[in-house]
């Protein structure tokens, strides 16, 4: 149950990108058609899992036995850069247009700060091995939730008629607020 | 801090980065995705300056392009005749290399030349002075010598002059065209090497008006038009303009007939200093 909770808290009521407004960069670059967005969040939400799972174990077998925590921002950050390049090689091997969409942002998950932040989070609030593998799926899925919210919106979007100095950036930037200021309903749903 | 905690660190570091690295070549190895060897072999004959010049975000792209034959062996404008032959070679076709472009600026009005109409105390920038009132200038045409087209060139092949003008060195001009692109009044324009003899100016004002706001204007004479062969010349909208189709690539017209010296030679200079300068 407390687990359920920790999940619905990471994915919908502390969501990452429209509370914590963490990783706006992907939020905003891949957010143009439903189908990326969605294979965005879901390598996001992969490199996120297995982040929450590594980066715990090196922490806790590695880091806090020999007094050495001051390297976390180092050794997270080496997992997360090998993870994406991992995710980069099986996405360029199983779906060469996949890649061709997603282009820059691909890698640019290495410094997306929604990843790091995730790991952080995890050390700081002290969960349990199950408790951050879960806390990773959650904050990967909110993070997918988010992007396909904004991209079903802004596939709408192309087809309204949107008055001229709004166009472009400008509106999407009216959108992200408004999608966090709905999410800010579910503030103080679950308090974890 | 000990000395003990410093090599742990280094150790424990060193340690994941040799694990993830030796995780990585084996993915490597697993994921390796066949790409087309001559997209590598062309890469290596392109200039790798990433300037952008054909059009594609980078030289990688270009040669990715080539390979799938959507563009032209030649499309590359920095490449030399060497280059393409081996890009040619590489994909197993001939390449009509096309002739070496060279940037020319169409404008000999410098601070000497033009009379001025205004202090101009806008941006330091062409783009902003075109908006602006079109510079300090008399000349609506003339360059407005910010040089703008210097900051774009990425192969150091332009600088400002004293008299406030862009000089193009012609053997370190790659045709890449950058300079043309961002001329907001579209002096700077892109001519195969070959061709030595130019109308330098673009203004398109009555003789009258010409002469008033610059030494060096074109000023609807047509004395050059009746000294050179039918059809090699003409006059259009108050300039004289070469046709190189019919006039070929020899610079052979005794430019000194041009009374304003804004027909010349290329590395010719016909007059050196002018008579008087102008007043506005």
């Amino acid at each position: 149950m407390n687990l359920l909770l920790l999940f619905i808290s990471a994915a919908i009521v502390n969501n990452f990108v429209l509370t914590y407004f963490l990783g706006i960069c992907p939020f905003v670059g891949v957010s143009k058609r439903v189908s990326s967005a969605v294979s965005m969040g879901l390598a996001v939400m992969f490199v996120m899992t297995i982040t929450a799972a590594v980066t715990w174990l090196i922490y806790h077998l590695l880091l806090v036995p020999y007094q050495i925590e001051i390297l976390e921002y180092v050794s997270f950050i080496l997992v997360i850069a090998s993870l994406v390049q991992l995710v980069e090689m099986f996405i360029k091997k199983v779906s060469k247009p996949l890649y061709d969409t997603l282009g820059i942002f691909l890698p640019l998950i290495t410094t997306n700060c929604a990843i790091l932040g995730l790991a952080l989070f995890s050390v700081l609030r002290e969960y349990s091995f199950i408790e951050s593998l879960v806390f990773g799926i959650g904050a990967g899925a909110g993070f997918t939730l988010a992007l396909v919210i904004m991209a079903g919106i802004r596939e709408e979007l192309e087809l309204s008629n949107i008055p001229k100095p709004f166009r472009g950036a400008g509106i999407t930037m009216i959108v992200a607020g408004s999608l966090a200021l709905a999410f800010m309903g579910f503030a103080g749903l679950i308090s974890m | 801090m000990d000395i003990n905690t410093l090599i742990i660190a280094i150790a424990s570091m060193g340690g994941l980065g040799l694990l993830f690295s030796a995780g990585l070549s084996l993915a490597e190895k697993k994921f390796y995705v066949e790409e087309d060897p001559r997209i590598e072999k062309i890469l290596n004959e392109l200039p790798g300056a990433n300037c952008g010049g054909c059009g594609y975000p980078g030289c990688a792209k270009f040669a990715e392009v080539v390979v799938a034959g959507e563009a032209e062996i030649n499309g590359c404008p920095v490449s030399d005749d060497e280059a393409r032959k081996a890009i040619g070679e590489i994909l197993g076709v001939d390449v009509d290399s096309g002739e070496k472009q060279i940037a020319r600026l169409m404008c000999q009005g410098g601070n000497y030349e033009t009379a001025k109409k205004a202090e101009y105390a806008g941006i330091k920038s062409c783009l902003g002075a075109s908006y602006f009132g079109g510079g300090e200038k008399m000349c609506e045409y003339a360059c407005l010598g910010f040089g703008e087209c210097v900051e774009a060139c990425t192969f150091d092949a332009m600088y400002m002059s004293e008299n406030g003008l862009p000089v193009i060195l012609d053997d370190k001009c790659t045709g890449c065209g950058k300079c043309a692109e961002v001329c907001p009044q579209d002096i700077i324009e892109m001519h195969p090497e070959s061709h030595k003899l130019f109308v330098f100016c673009k203004n398109l004002d009555g003789a009258k008006n010409a002469r008033k706001v610059c030494i060096k204007a074109c000023i609807a004479c047509g004395i050059c038009v009746r000294n050179v062969e039918e059809g090699e010349m003409e006059m259009k909208d108050n300039l004289a303009i070469v046709n190189y189709d019919i006039y070929g690539k020899e610079a052979k017209l005794p430019t000194d007939k041009c009374p304003t010296g804004c027909l010349a030679i290329i590395g010719k200079p016909i007059v050196d200093e002018p008579a008087e300068k102008v007043e506005a």
